[in-house]
């Protein structure tokens, strides 16, 4: 059993590797730096993101859309009304499920490459990736043109935090594509997911998907465990050292 | 490649001044931070108020989150304080006693004011609250303050004598039963008021986040009638031991605190406390009072005015701590 098994597989694996070079599609992603480390003096990075589309016609234009997303996380997203003179929250919407990070990058603007309805379905574009949020007892993304929706990416645009390049995909050669993917300092730490969708002919032709990571290293790493590790002990070497600063500084700047 | 240079030495640049916080998770600039320290550790140790009402909006603007910004400053706080306290103590200008009689309320409306706290986020209005708060307590202090001294300078030009406090001129809240006397404040008042000023000083502390010498300071001058010296070291003193606990309490419950961020500030804190104290201690009282009133008025009607006009995106995005 074991002697027939082998070549089989063998056998089965030539025929994988004959479908992605001659057959239909392959798209080959790569990272310059699949870790992004943060240590003391890290102020934001850039990562490059290079893919190959293998296959295919000879002559087909490729359009490509790369969306990045930093871990999930819940939002709430006020509105602010003039009350009594007083600008105050008067209405909100929960956002259960939306990344703490988001870069949306394509070589052209998505709405050219295909039609809304599958640009939805395949969260090709800023505005089409799903933003789960609380309606009522139920949990579901609105449409498009939510004022609550529309705020919120506006003001996860203006913290620097989503980013949509409409012109962040670069062809260096017809089929081969580069994406600078934009860290910002503040880019809350963990798993990042990249993923890559091709089109052509307004059809979703092929996709894939790698992640890169980013993460406290050295000190930085150290000073966070211990706060969520070692919160008693963390606490107690803050407070000492408050009042050791103190102290120096008041030996220091004696004068009497 | 002109460019390129160019690029690479601004880089080296960025790589000395700027500092990433590993607790609030952003990088910020050092000298940004330590100007910020100096400068409130500066009107900190000249008032003997903790400074917080100032440094935590500071922070925020920065971008700072509150819940960090509120939990870090209390380093600051306490290395501040603790310098300070040690100039006054030196000048034997501390009350413990009535220090400690404080406390004892202090604590106890700590211990209100955190409950009430989480009442209220509860409700989604605390920052309202929180608003609203400052805007009455800074605008009727900061008042009650500017118009007192102002009346005490405008006496001394017009060379009257300052009324002289009589025994029998207390306030009815001051001869209440349980009386102690007070030797360093050179009063012998009852222990409710004390007790209670200590009380609503924690409680407004930690529903605001502030370590509350500014409210202290002037309870204890006009209220109880201690010397102002006194108050303000005793005010320190009081802020000392508050910030302390708070450290240890925000750090186990929250994990909010940031040793890097608290630490480049207290360092410019402590200096700044230096300066401020012995420019506290050159300046008449009066003219300390009126600084102090209007600094306080001012921060009030700050919060007035963002609260009042239209701000520029009306949407805010806040993240939903209880889907953590």
């Amino acid at each position: 059993m074991r002697r027939l098994l082998r070549p089989l597989l063998l056998v089965l694996a030539m025929l994988a590797g004959a479908t992605a070079t001659a057959g239909a599609q392959g798209l080959v992603l790569s990272l310059s730096k699949p870790r992004v480390t943060i240590s003391s003096s890290f102020s934001g990075e850039q990562i490059v993101l290079f893919g190959v589309i293998e296959g295919g016609a000879p002559n087909t234009p490729f359009d490509v859309v790369v969306t990045v997303r930093g871990p999930n996380e819940g939002f709430i997203t006020w509105r602010k009304q003039r009350r009594l003179g007083i600008w105050m929250n008067v209405d909100s919407r929960t956002f259960v499920s939306a990344p703490s990070y988001l870069a949306v990058l394509s070589n052209r603007p998505p709405s050219e490459m295909a039609d809304a309805e599958t640009l939805r379905q395949e969260q090709a574009g800023f505005s089409n990736n799903h933003l789960l949020q609380r309606v009522g007892t139920d949990f579901a993304d609105v449409v498009a043109d939510d004022p609550f929706r529309q705020a919120f990416l506006r003001v996860k645009q203006a913290q620097g935090l989503y980013f949509e390049r409409t012109s962040g995909v670069e062809f260096i050669a017809p089929r081969v594509f580069r994406a600078t993917i934009p860290i910002p300092g503040t880019a809350p730490v963990g798993r990042y997911e990249v993923v890559v969708k091709t089109f052509a002919g307004g059809e979703l032709v092929d996709r894939s998907a790698t992640s890169l990571e980013v993460a406290k290293v050295d000190f930085e790493q150290f000073v966070a465990t211990m706060a969520r590790d070692h919160a008693w002990l963390y606490g107690l070497a803050t407070a000492l050292m408050a009042l050791g600063v103190g102290f120096i500084a008041n030996i220091v700047f004696r004068k009497d | 490649m002109l460019y390129e240079r160019r690029h690479q030495l601004r880089c080296a640049g960025n790589l000395r001044v700027t500092i990433y916080l590993p607790i609030a998770e952003l990088p910020v600039n050092v000298f940004t931070l330590l100007a910020m320290g100096i400068a409130v550790g500066f009107i900190s140790g000249m008032f003997g108020v903790g400074g917080g009402f100032l440094m935590t909006p500071l922070l925020i603007f920065l971008g700072v989150s509150p819940a960090v910004a509120v939990a870090s400053v209390t380093t600051h706080m306490a290395a501040s304080s603790f310098s300070g306290t040690l100039t006054y103590t030196r000048r034997k200008l501390v009350d413990y006693q009535l220090g400690g009689m404080l406390l004892a309320g202090g604590l106890t409306g700590t211990l209100g004011g955190v409950i009430t706290f989480m009442v209220l986020r509860r409700f989604g209005q605390l920052d309202l609250f929180i608003a609203v708060a400052y805007i009455t307590l800074l605008g009727t202090i900061g008042t009650l303050m500017v118009v007192e001294s102002l009346r005490a300078l405008v006496r001394n030009w017009r060379g009257q004598k300052a009324e002289v406090r009589r025994p029998g001129a207390h306030p009815w809240f001051l001869r209440l039963p349980f009386k102690m006397r007070f030797r360093q404040s050179h009063i012998y008042v009852s222990a409710i008021p004390v007790v209670t000023i200590g009380f609503v000083i924690g409680f407004l502390g930690a529903l605001m986040g502030i370590g509350g010498g500014f409210l202290l300071v002037p309870a204890l001058i006009y209220l109880l009638r201690v010397p102002t010296l006194t108050s303000v070291a005793t005010s320190l003193l009081l802020t000392l031991v508050t910030m302390v606990a708070a450290i240890l309490m925000q750090a186990v419950l929250n994990q909010t605190v940031d040793a890097v961020l608290g630490l480049v500030l207290m360092i410019g804190g402590v200096i700044g406390a230096q300066f401020g104290a012995r420019a506290g201690q050159s300046m008449k009282a009066e003219n300390l009072r009126l600084l102090l009133g209007l600094l306080v008025l001012a921060v009030g009607m700050r919060v007035l005015v963002d609260q009042t006009s239209q701000p520029a995106d009306p949407y805010a995005v806040t993240i939903d701590e209880s889907a953590r």
